[in-house]
């Protein structure tokens, strides 16, 4: 689905990685870790075209993001669920508007039924009607993987998606991914938590990558 | 799906007012400029047709010819194809008609006043050429007027009157849509976390600009009415500046119907305008 073929990425102040080659396939679950400022969110940019490399190709389904079309990046946006590490949500809108923005946007139906189902999963129901700033870390975190997903992505790119959560909460959010993966979703996950990776590695055959030294490593025999 | 396109942008009123304030001024003056157009062309055509169907014949002569002179005058034109009617004007009508420029204390015994000629003349009319070449054999002191030189330069005032008013309306659109770029610019500029949000969840330029355009577009309208409202109100009842009503200055029964489509043409100059700016704008925003 997303490659990358020999990246590098800087932005002014010296590469933060360089000849990264790796693919991410349909299907696929994979784990970024690395140290903070390594460049795991920049990584993820990379991948949904918010930033385009300083050298080298990322190809979505074979076509170089930095050849797209505005049109046809907003098009491959559509089938990219992105859960951002800052969340960015419209203030002005509920949480309910929010979660449905992927599919209201792109003038796609919008089923209350099904925002109402996962606003139920991930612990929002009360809050469907609440402005973003009036929720707490956790829960925006929660909102933002709602509507990373509610458009069935092909792949869902997820920026620290726990990082503000208990382990119960954050077992759960892995549940929903997995199953999402399991349907066909190729899925990454920028994360520290170790445990998170070491409960999804029982459950799945994720792979897992780690930016260091200006590198990207795969790290799986490590855990 | 149109609910949630109509949210999208905040509410927050940045240059909301100088939208509907804007697009009502000009309403308020394009209602004007119409008006003026409408009655120039209004008064060329009744002027034109006031003046079309009747001409005079002036017979200067001294005292002792005038009688015969001006009796064989009427002896031509009664025998004239193309003259319905003719008839001299008495002296107290010629008394009227000179006061209006002298005065009413005019002392007409005492002036050598020319004998008028009142001549309606037919549909048709009559062979002007040959009338004239018949009168000067007929009453060399004949002169056969058809107030051509007359309807000339008020036919001329009247149609720069409606280029002036065409252009004034063509200046009022302009700076509608000048007015709306500038308030969708802002707009734009002020709203920049939205465009990217919408952006990142895969939102086309068109979806977005939409979501501007549809605001800017409804404020404009709805200035736009109640410009027209109060420029048509204000033209109800303007004195009249002529004898009759057609002379006028405003407007005049289905002519009533011309500035509603004001507020329509100032939607349209207002969507165009804010979907050129919106676009130019997201073309830049990456
Ligand atoms: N827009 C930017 N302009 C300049 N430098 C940037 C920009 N965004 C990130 N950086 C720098 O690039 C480096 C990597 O940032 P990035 O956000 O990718 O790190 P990260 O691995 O996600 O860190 P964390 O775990 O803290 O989220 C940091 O040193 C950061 O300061
Ligand atoms: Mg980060």
């Amino acid at each position: 689905m997303i490659q990358f073929e020999d990246v590098a990425h800087d932005y002014g102040g010296g590469a933060l990685f360089e000849g990264v080659t790796v693919a991410l396939d349909a299907g696929s679950f994979h784990f970024l870790t690395g140290p903070s400022g390594a460049g795991k969110s920049t990584f993820l940019k990379l991948c949904y075209g918010e930033l385009l490399p300083s050298r080298g190709t990322v190809l979505l389904n074979d076509t170089s993001l930095r050849s797209m079309s505005r049109d046809a990046l907003a098009e491959m946006r559509n089938s990219i669920g992105v859960v951002h590490q800052d969340c960015q949500f419209l203030d002005h809108l509920d949480i309910r508007s929010n979660v449905a923005l992927p599919l209201s946007a792109t003038g796609r139906p919008v089923s209350e039924r099904d925002v109402d189902d996962l606003l139920n999963w991930v612990g929002l129901r009360a809050q469907a009607e609440a402005l973003p700033p009036t929720l707490s870390g956790g829960e925006r975190q929660r909102a933002a993987l709602a509507r990373a997903v509610i458009a069935a992505p092909r792949v869902l790119l997820a920026d620290e998606p726990t990082g503000n959560l208990d382990w119960d909460m954050s077992q759960r959010l892995l549940s929903l991914m997995m199953e999402l993966n399991r349907m066909g979703t190729a899925v990454l996950i920028a994360t520290h938590d170790m445990n998170l990776i070491r409960t999804a590695k029982s459950h799945v055959s994720a792979r897992v990558l780690r930016i260091a030294g200006r590198k990207l490593q795969s790290a799986g025999s490590e855990l | 799906m149109s609910a949630i396109s109509d949210q999208i942008v905040p509410r927050s009123g940045h240059g909301a007012w100088l939208v509907w304030l804007g697009a009502a001024a000009m309403a308020f003056l394009a209602v004007f400029a119409l008006a003026l157009s409408m009655s120039a062309a209004r008064l060329a055509d009744s002027w034109t047709a006031a003046l079309a169907q009747s001409a005079t014949v002036r017979v200067s002569a001294p005292p002792a010819e005038l009688d015969a002179q001006t009796e064989a005058v009427l002896e031509v034109l009664r025998t004239t194809p193309g003259i319905e009617d003719a008839r001299v004007m008495t002296p107290e009508e010629q008394g009227d008609l000179l006061s209006v420029w002298l005065g009413p204390d005019l002392p007409l015994d005492a002036l050598p006043l020319p004998r008028m000629v009142e001549v309606w003349e037919t549909a048709d009319g009559p062979d002007r050429q040959g009338l004239r070449l018949r009168l000067s054999a007929e009453a060399p002191g004949a002169i056969y007027d058809d107030h051509t030189q007359w309807r000339r330069p008020l036919i001329d005032a009247a149609s720069r009157l409606r280029a002036v008013s065409g252009l004034a309306l063509a200046l009022i659109g302009a700076v509608t849509g000048a007015i709306i770029a500038l308030a969708a610019s802002a707009a734009l500029a002020s709203n920049a976390q939205v465009i990217r949000v919408l952006r990142l969840v895969g939102a086309r330029d068109r979806f977005i600009a939409r979501a501007f355009v549809r605001r800017m577009t409804r404020r404009a309208a709805l200035g736009g009415v109640i410009g027209t409202a109060l420029g048509m109100a204000s033209m109800i009842g303007l004195p009249s500046l002529g004898p009759d009503a057609t002379s006028g200055l405003g407007f005049q029964g289905a002519g009533w119907l011309a500035p509603l489509l004001v507020p329509v043409l100032i939607a349209v100059v207002a969507w165009a305008a804010a979907m050129a700016t919106a676009f130019t704008v997201l073309r830049g925003v990456t």
